[in-house]
């Protein structure tokens, strides 16, 4: 029982973070019909700028402001530089191939991929970025928190879960009480539709590149609390959003959600039960299966379109 | 120009629209007067749809100016149109399904800040039913309902010209007739409207005014009256 609490911890705290980058994938999905292969890179590059912003501010050991304004500025600035990374690949990688066939955005997606990846490695070289978070406040965020049938949930961890939850939150906020993301949902089902009611398709669009980004640079940063961080980490995480995207249904904000913890639960479990060597397999093998036998995904909804 | 010297509410001008290298609108010329209630009629693929695109400037014409009120809005985008007075119905209600009604009609102000008690007041005063409504998904209404819900949606933005694409089509005959029962209502309410449709007869029976396309040519315009007389129009749609 005290091993599955600690797995079920896990699964949970990498879960909301791939919750975090499935939902960038289905939001931008969801208004440009477009899988955004570039969006695990926006993830890493938050984790970079994460690490750069803690660095200035004095390091996880001897920062110059109290460990609080140390994690929501090093979340703030990751958020806010992947948001103006996402809305500059929106603007020069994909507007000018909106009407091009489907196949051109998507290699100009992966174009943006191996840019990110590439330029990052040759800035900072291939070596992994520790945020050092056992450092903080001396230890306290891992000694503090609570015990679950003798299990220690360390408070970072809580705090990790918990600021997900939050965004989620706000994002679910965001997408069905104000106008603009209103304005988002309708171009997600109907975009010209959406345009013949006056609604401006090129700012939901800047907008959707604006959250969904932002979600992932606080993911990556999330996801650097917990292991170090290197350039090539985009992938592998872009990948598994992407499946928790897949596995919820694309297009559908509840489904990343779901689809994100059933994920980091499933791979913890395995890591746990069976072996760590299997659980990137038992993941993309969850994606094979999803896409075979219900390729629309636990919440999706099939397309019925008149031709 | 109209009899008081004032440009029409709308002006097609030897329109030219094409789709890629398909010319699909031939110096297509229509006006549409303040109050009017005009018709575009026209069989499959004759270019009705591509004119009310060209004319919210879904699409560019290559040719040829669109005018609001003498204004030139062929190079302006669609959100300007639709803030100097235009909306429209579309072919097939084009509902956000997943969305409730209420945010449907609060799209339909979205040039309007999502529209005000008034605006809604309006609309259900109109089509009592889509208060009941108003709080389900707008995809698990009947069809008769979504036409409602889609008329009030172009209403929240109080245009001065509304254009309905094909409101005949996909409605069993009885709710066809109470859609152009709407229809007239709301033109009585002071509103211009472009219907445009296949089913000549119910749309002359109440229109001012028709034009007919065939293959993105204008063939016949005139006053409905004399459009009903028309014998190639009533061997090619009256049907008698």
């Amino acid at each position: 029982m005290q091993f599955f609490i600690q797995l079920s911890l896990d699964g949970l705290t990498i879960g909301s973070v791939y919750a975090l980058v499935a939902l960038g994938y289905t939001l931008i999905y969801g208004v440009l019909k477009l899988l955004n292969f570039a969006h695990g890179d926006v993830f890493m590059v938050g984790s970079f700028i994460g690490y750069g912003v803690l660095q200035a501010l004095g390091g996880a050991s001897d920062p110059v402001v109290p460990v609080w304004l140390l994690l929501v500025l090093v979340t703030l600035a990751a958020m806010v530089g992947c948001a103006v990374l996402g809305v500059v690949i929106e603007r020069f990688a994909y507007r000018p191939l909106r009407n091009a066939p489907r196949i051109a955005p998507l290699i100009s997606a992966l174009g943006v991929s191996f840019f990110l990846s590439n330029s990052m490695q040759l800035e900072f070289g291939a070596q992994q970025f520790n945020y050092a978070s056992y450092n903080l406040s001396g230890g306290a965020l891992y000694f503090h928190g609570f015990d679950l049938d003798h299990v220690h949930i360390p408070l970072l961890r809580i705090i990790t879960i918990g600021s997900a939850f939050a965004l989620m939150v706000v994002l679910w906020f965001l997408v069905n009480r104000t106008r603009t993301g209103k304005a988002m949902r309708a171009t997600s089902f109907d975009r010209e539709a959406a345009a013949m009611l006056g609604i401006d398709i090129d700012r939901v669009i800047v907008f959707t590149f604006i959250l969904g980004s932002a979600l992932a640079g606080a993911a990556g940063v999330m996801f650097a609390l917990r292991v170090p961080t290197f350039a090539a980490v985009g992938f592998t995480t872009g990948l598994k959003g992407f499946t928790a995207a897949v596995i919820g249904g694309i297009g559908s904000i509840p489904g990343a959600m779901v689809g994100g913890i059933l994920l980091g639960c499933a791979e913890s479990y395995t890591a746990g039960y069976w072996t760590t060597a299997w659980s990137d397999l038992v993941v993309f093998s969850i994606l094979i299966a999803f896409m075979i036998f219900r390729p629309q995904g636990l919440f999706g909804r099939v397309d019925i379109r008149k031709v | 120009m109209s009899a008081n010297g004032a440009p029409p509410l709308l002006e097609l001008n030897a329109v030219d629209t094409y789709y890629g290298q398909i010319h699909i609108l031939q110096a297509l010329s229509i006006r549409i007067a303040a109050g009017e209630l005009v018709c575009l009629l026209g069989g499959n693929a004759s270019g009705k749809s591509t004119t009310l695109k060209t004319i919210l400037g879904i699409v560019q014409p290559r040719n040829g100016t669109v005018s609001i009120e003498g204004e030139d809005v062929t190079k302006r985008p669609t959100s300007y149109r639709i803030a100097r007075g235009l909306a429209i119905v579309p072919e097939n209600r084009r509902l956000f399904a997943p969305m409730t009604v209420l945010e449907n009609l609060e799209m339909g102000a979205y040039l309007r800040g999502g529209g005000s008690k008034e605006d809604f007041d309006r609309v259900y005063e109109l089509f009592p039913r889509v208060y009941e409504r108003r709080t389900q998904l707008a995809g698990t209404l009947s069809g008769g309902e979504q036409q409602m819900v889609a008329m009030g949606r172009a209403l929240m933005s109080r245009p001065r010209l509304l254009l309905m694409d094909e409101p005949s089509m996909g409605l069993a005959p009885i709710l066809v007739e109470r859609n152009f029962e709407i229809i007239k209502q709301v033109h009585e309410s002071g509103v211009a409207i472009l219907v445009v449709e296949q089913n000549a007869n119910v749309s002359l029976s109440i229109a001012d005014r028709g034009y007919v396309l065939s293959t993105g040519r204008l063939v016949l315009e005139g006053k409905a009256a004399e459009l009903r007389e028309n014998d190639d129009l009533r061997k090619a749609y009256l049907g008698h």
